[in-house]
């Protein structure tokens, strides 16, 4: 309900444009251009990493170089010169370890503006924060505070220097290396990203997140992220993302893995916000995710929930392995799509274990000249006796120059599943509009509460704290799609 | 000054010409009365007033406190004080009672340079007002509209009508779908409304609404002109008589 209010303040103040398109002046230092095996060692040194590790990121190099891009998603995507990308740039003052008081002011003051305080007096009571700047975390708030329950919530960067084992243990255990053409090039030149770990029992104090922001030019933001939740623990993650508007596209490739084992719960849940381009389709973010979790132990339980508004071209599919006995996926998802924006998004719940349950709901709304593609997979295998999901995909069209799609895939190899699906497509009525402006709403805060009203089911399963943000965004990156 | 002055009114729909030449006059505090048969061009009417689209006035005028609206989108008309109680309220999914309410009563706040609504005083203002309508708590909680009764989505209009205090309020067959206790209850509610400031223009069929909420003029619209106005009289002939007689007899 304050959502609402907040809602129309935020597309009241918006002017219309990206609003966390600003650019950071601060010195950095960057990798040549380009990609090759020395540059990948250059990182894995700067990284400071084992030897181990740059042999992982070498072999997945090899593996990239004898794949393709993939081609079946409803997207048109501009041939990529790989080698016309800065695959390292960091913050000079970034260096170093550093503790909050050490933090570049102007990097804080980066963070402020983009509504992400790094200061912990000043957060949101509740919320540990891992703020990634290009290819670097800048800063890791509450640690301590987090150390005392026995989690680790630090970028993976440092994990991988100081737990050596669970990252040999789990890093590409979920996405393998060469799962696909983008998570081999992430595996080869990752930057950042962050690793969470929850132990036995323990229910993680607070919500954490990780705020990604890429600044610099022509620079791809490659972070992995990994999160393990051990037997009977419950840990809540969101990440966040933005970038400058700049004219050039820019990539982002990352990689999300979960592990969740016996009785654990992830809820997984991302805004993203990536500089969607201009109305031309000039610019934007390639936005290129692999994310899967697995559900490992019987009854665990993995629920991903995502608000797209942002990226000039989205390709993502959110997933779960549903290993053990009567685990859990979920799958929520609100895709906004405007301007010339693609989105082609969706999920895979895979079924193994018996008795597992999956629950898709997505939202799509496409509005000015984008196209909105649901693309998903519900795989029921042999051992999943009496598996069951329920798929709803629900496309909203604003306008008749834009396009939504649905393409589900369903493939049952157990009869005693149970699979459902069900779809509708729907234009904002002028009725519903006229009823809106009827009672004094303009038509952009009007569209936004329909479409807010559209995206409910989804909304609510934000941690309360974002929900807000992402009901401003959403009517924010509809603006201009009406009259 | 008038507070609606509805001169010469012609306007169609696409190419079909529904209204014809209409004139009325509502001065504040006067309750006016619409009846007319199906087809008439009574809903037609209230969304030219309310400035909806597609509804295009090709002559005439309407002038709301002296001023032309006809330049005016109906988001604005509504924050100038219109508002049009419809005959058939939509569904909003998802959307809350209480968020639209207050997303409504704060565009008009805003226009008039106010601060938003308190949160808990708009709650608490809202039940209270509620209450009067028969409107319980669990209603509020609905998404607008949604799987209501017709005679819930009626007394869900005369509740947001409470809560905006228009200064012209059309209702359009707010009648049509309630029970005869609901009636009363609602009849009430705009009773309590009228006088002061707020003129209204009611569309009905039956004299029965008119018992409850008394018109001080009676005006039988059909095929798109006024062709006879009167008091309160005129609704009881019509009741009695049909429209067949006064049609001929323009
Ligand atoms: N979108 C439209 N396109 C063409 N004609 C329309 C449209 N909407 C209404 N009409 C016509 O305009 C005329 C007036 O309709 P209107 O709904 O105003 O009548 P009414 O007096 O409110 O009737 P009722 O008592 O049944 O509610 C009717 O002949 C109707 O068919
Ligand atoms: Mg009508």
């Amino acid at each position: 309900m304050v959502a609402t209010t907040e809602t129309i303040a935020a597309v009241e103040d918006a002017t219309g444009a990206y609003k966390y398109g600003f650019v950071t002046d601060i010195e950095t230092e960057k990798a040549p251009k380009g990609l090759n095996e020395d540059i990948i060692a250059f990182i894995s040194a700067k990284k400071d990493e084992p030897e181990w590790m740059l042999e992982w990121r070498l072999k997945a190099y090899r593996h990239w170089l004898k794949m393709a891009s993939p081609d079946w998603a409803k997207l048109n995507i501009p041939a990529i010169d790989y080698q016309d990308v800065y695959y390292y740039a960091a913050p000079k003052s970034a260096e170093g370890p550093k503790s909050l008081d050490e933090v570049d002011p102007e990097l804080l003051a980066t963070y402020e503006k983009l509504g992400i305080p790094l200061n912990e007096q000043k957060m949101l009571a509740g919320v540990a924060v891992d703020a990634v700047f290009d290819s670097v975390s800048v800063a890791t708030t509450f640690r301590e505070e987090l150390a005392k329950s026995g989690v680790i919530f630090c970028p993976i960067s440092e994990a991988i220097r100081e737990y050596p084992e669970l990252i040999k243990k789990y890093m590409g255990s979920v996405v393998p290396v060469a799962d696909n053409y983008f998570s081999a090039l992430n595996a080869a030149v990752f930057t950042d990203g962050s690793f969470v770990y929850i132990p036995k029992g323990v229910r993680c104090p607070m919500e954490l997140s990780t705020y990604f922001r890429i600044n610099e030019k022509n620079t791809g933001q490659f972070e992995r992220t990994l999160i393990i939740a051990e037997d009977n623990s419950y840990v809540s993650y969101l990440e966040g993302c933005t970038a400058p508007q700049r004219d050039e596209n820019q990539l982002h490739a990352a990689v999300v893995e979960l592990v969740a084992m016996e009785d654990a719960e992830i809820k997984y849940s991302t805004v993203q916000n990536w500089y969607p381009g201009d109305e031309t389709g000039k610019g934007g973010i390639y936005n290129f995710v692999t994310k899967r979790g697995i559900c490992r132990g019987d009854r665990a339980k993995i629920s991903w929930t995502q608000v797209e508004t942002g990226s000039a071209i989205t390709w993502k599919y959110p997933s779960c392995i549903l290993k053990g006995k009567d685990s859990v996926g979920e799958f929520y998802s609100v895709a906004v799509t405007n301007g010339a924006q693609q989105a082609d998004t969706g999920t895979k719940m895979i079924h193994l274990g018996e008795g597992s349950r999956s629950t898709i709901i997505s939202k799509g709304i496409s509005a000015g000249k984008s196209q909105n593609t649901y693309r998903g997979l519900v795989e029921v295998h042999k051992p999943a006796e009496g598996a069951r999901n329920f798929t709803q995909c629900d496309s909203l069209l604003v306008g008749d120059t834009c396009g939504a799609h649905t393409v589900p895939y369903i493939v049952s190899r157990n009869p005693s599943g149970k699979i459902e699906h069900e779809a509708t497509t729907s234009r904002i009525s002028e009725d519903q509009l006229f009823y809106c402006l009827q009672r004094g709403m303009d038509e952009e805060e009007s569209v936004s509460l329909i479409v807010n009203g559209f995206c409910k089911e989804v909304m609510k399963e934000l941690p309360m704290e974002f929900a807000v943000e992402a009901q401003k965004l959403i009517g924010i990156s509809l603006e201009g799609s009406v009259g | 000054m008038n507070l609606l002055e509805i001169k010469n009114l012609h306007a169609s729909i696409g190419d079909t010409k529904i209204l014809h030449g209409i004139n009325l006059t509502i001065n504040r505090g006067e309750v006016h009365a619409i009846m007319g048969p199906n087809g008439s061009g009574k809903s037609t009417l209230s969304y030219v007033l309310s400035g909806r689209d597609g509804y295009e006035v090709t002559d005439g005028e309407i002038l709301l406190d002296g001023e032309s609206v006809l330049e005016m989108e109906a988001d604005e008309r509504a924050r100038a004080g219109m508002f049009l109680a419809f005959q058939y309220p939509v569904e909003l999914p998802g959307v809350t009672g209480m968020s639209f309410l207050r997303a409504a009563v704060n565009a008009r706040r805003r226009e008039a340079g106010q601060d938003e609504v308190d949160q808990l005083e708009f709650v608490k203002l809202v039940r209270a007002a509620a209450a009067d309508l028969g409107v319980d708590n669990e209603m509020l909680k609905r998404a607008v509209n949604v799987g209501f009764s017709g005679g819930e989505k009626k007394r869900y209009e005369i509740l947001q009508m409470s809560l905006l205090k228009p200064s012209l309020a059309v209702l359009d067959e707010t009648d049509s779908g309630l029970d005869v206790d609901a009636l009363k209850i609602v009849s009430d509610g705009v009773n309590a409304q009228r006088g002061g400031d707020c003129g209204m223009l009611v569309i009905t069929h039956y004299q029965r609404l008119l018992s409850h909420i008394v018109p001080d003029f009676v005006h039988i619209l059909a095929g798109g002109r006024i062709i006879k106005s009167g008091d309160k009289s005129l609704a009881l002939e019509v009741e009695e008589n049909g429209y067949a007689g006064l049609v001929d007899a323009a």
